[in-house]
């Protein structure tokens, strides 16, 4: 046996791909698995919990595992807790998914144009990226939803707004190195317009940071997002995870399940996300992840 | 070191004034009448004293007076007035900077001195147990909430060990002074600082374990190790000072993740610093004073920021001022 297994393995692993490199990292497919649930229970909630889950379904202050109708017990409104868990995952995701797609959408055309350009349009784009690091992120998040009226699109808006500014530097890093290869020099030599090359030849070739990157901002948004809707900045028509924590913080001592299991699972699925990240990195960027 | 402190100033107030621009432009943001808007929730302030905003801000005049009018009010540290807590923005904030300096620094201090100290730790132990408990461990903290693991901390150190207060800056009444009071005051703020410190820590820990684990195929570190130095001296003058450098950078920029994270700490337990006066004009659509707070925890940033570059500086002179 234990000669076996040093021979077979570095064999298997010269040969590997991004897939297999990615299924090889134990706390990637964890994270994918818990993922994969958690995004199960998005679908599943209008099935299984039909009715609203704001709807008071037992008398309040149900333990959990007490009573078999409510599994994880009630809130202090009667509340189905389990119902509430079910409807808050599809908050989390939607709300982490399109506020980091958007904010891909400001980071990387500002990215691309700076390290392209350089020069002044590359100080004037960095200065304002500096200017968006430095103002602490989740006080201007709070300030946006606030002035904006809390709901589901203010929230994507603000997160979106705080999130670009790593988006941008990661990109104009790429591309600053990307600029001086041959391949773009001939793109340039044979008259392809700026935005063509952009597209054609330099961005496509810093894809995969993009993706790692995206992966763990998607769990940032998240986090982002139960913080506001815990302050009751969330979208007063749904039922989130962060409201739920925030709702049962009054009655913490009677009650503490009211609180722990909607915090337990943004904690499971931001760790998922971030296990993911780390997989996805070990994958793509196979030569800076020997690294570490 | 004068002219670097001279310019990093400048180019902080710079910024300063550009935040200021963003706030005059958020202002405008919200819905309804800016003269309303400043005076509080629509409806609350009296006629006489809504004009006289007016008048102030120029809100009758072109744009651009406007901007001329708030950045002159800002200039003369004068936030505006909250009607809701019938006292100057400006008072209000000063009245609850203290609060949240001692919390911040608290939390900055710890989380920098633990992580750096478990990060170096794991680098040294790399690949063993002791690394993968740790950085497991550093990974479960990145991904907690802050406002959740506060309360989960509550309900195991307030209520069922009765160890430690769980909220409030000190023992209202009990009418301690001197050392007795500060006391008082560090053993409230050992669950604030505590929970809030633990995401950074956590950033800490996977920096500096990264970065030590670069440093050390440098080619200086086999040199070290060719002369016959200990390996303790090699890990402690060698690869920690050179790994440090990144890590203080990071340090600096996260200066502002850890003003904003205050707003939650500070709600939860309650206390008093500017985080949990942004949560009360947040319930209250106290906007005037939501902005004020804005403004001034960005200035905090940014005197933090070029504190670190200062520092930084000072330990390696070989940087140039960006």
């Amino acid at each position: 046996m234990a000669t076996t297994v040093p021979l077979a393995a570095p064999a298997a692993t010269r040969r590997r791909g991004p897939l297999a490199a990615f299924l090889r990292h134990p706390g990637a497919v964890i994270g994918l698995v818990i993922l994969v649930l958690v995004v199960a229970a998005a679908l599943l909630a209008p099935v299984l919990y039909p009715t609203s889950p704001w709807r008071m379904v037992q008398r309040p202050f149900v333990p959990p595992f007490t009573l078999e109708r409510v599994p994880l017990g009630t809130d202090a409104l009667g509340r189905d807790i389990a119902a509430g868990l079910m409807h808050g995952a599809g908050v989390s995701l939607i709300v982490g998914l399109v506020s980091t797609l958007a904010a891909l959408l400001i980071g990387v055309p500002l990215g691309a144009l700076a390290g392209y350009l350089g020069g002044r349009v590359d100080d004037a784009l960095m200065r304002f990226t500096e200017l968006f690091q430095t103002v602490p992120s989740f006080a201007l998040a709070i300030v946006l939803v606030a002035i904006l009226q809390p709901s589901l699109s203010s929230m994507i808006l603000a997160i979106a707004l705080v999130s670009w500014p790593p988006v941008t530097r990661l990109v104009r890093g790429e591309v600053l190195s990307l600029r001086s290869r041959e391949y773009v020099q001939a793109a340039i030599v044979t008259g392809q317009t700026t935005f063509t090359i952009l597209r054609r030849e330099v961005l496509p070739n810093t894809l995969s940071p993009i993706v790692v990157l995206a992966s763990l901002m998607i769990a940032t948004a998240i986090l982002l997002e139960s913080s506001l809707s815990f302050l009751g900045l969330g979208d007063p028509n749904r039922m989130s995870w962060g409201y739920m924590v925030g709702a049962g913080r009054t009655v913490i001592r009677q009650a503490w399940w009211i609180t722990a299991f909607p915090g337990l699972l943004i904690l499971l699925t931001v760790l998922a996300l971030n296990l993911i990240g780390e997989g996805l990195n070990d994958a793509l960027n196979p030569r800076l992840s020997r690294e570490r | 070191m004068a002219g670097f402190i001279a310019r990093r100033v400048g180019k902080g107030i710079v910024v300063l004034l550009a935040i200021v621009v963003l706030n005059f432009f958020l202002i405008r943001l919200a819905p309804g009448d800016p003269a309303l808007v400043m005076a509080g929730e629509a409806g609350a302030g009296d006629e006489a004293f809504i004009a006289q905003l007016r008048e102030k801000f120029a809100l009758d005049q072109p744009l651009p007076s406007q901007l001329g009018a708030y950045l002159r009010s800002i200039v003369g540290l004068d936030l505006g007035y909250s009607v809701r807590q019938q006292m100057p923005v400006a008072t209000l904030i000063g009245e609850r900077l203290p609060a949240t300096l001692l919390l911040t620094g608290t939390a900055f201090v710890i989380s920098l001195s633990l992580g750096v100290l478990l990060g170096s730790l794991a680098a040294r132990r790399a690949g063993t147990l002791a690394d993968t408990a740790i950085t497991g461990l550093a990974l479960l903290f990145y991904a907690t909430p802050l406002f959740w693991v506060s309360l989960m901390a509550i309900i195991l150190f307030s209520v069922r060990l009765d160890w430690l207060p769980s909220f409030g800056f000190e023992t209202v009444g009990a009418g301690y002074t001197g050392l007795g009071r500060a006391l008082d005051i560090a053993r409230h703020l050992v669950l604030p600082a505590m929970t809030l410190g633990l995401f950074f820590m956590a950033v800490y820990v996977r920096m500096t374990r990264s970065s030590m684990l670069e440093v050390s195929r440098l080619d200086f570190v086999k040199t070290a190790r060719a002369k016959g130095l200990t390996e303790g001296v090699i890990q402690r003058r060698h690869i920690l000072r050179n790994a440090l450098l990144p890590v203080v950078t990071l340090a600096g920029l996260q200066a502002g993740t850890l003003v904003g994270g205050a707003v939650l700490t500070e709600t939860v337990f309650a206390w008093p610093g500017i985080g949990r006066l942004m949560y009360e004009a947040l319930l209250q659509r106290d906007y005037n004073l939501l902005l004020g707070v804005f403004v001034v925890s960005s200035a905090m940033v940014l005197v933090f920021n070029l504190v670190t570059d200062v520092v930084y500086r000072a330990v390696d002179p070989r940087i140039e001022v960006a």
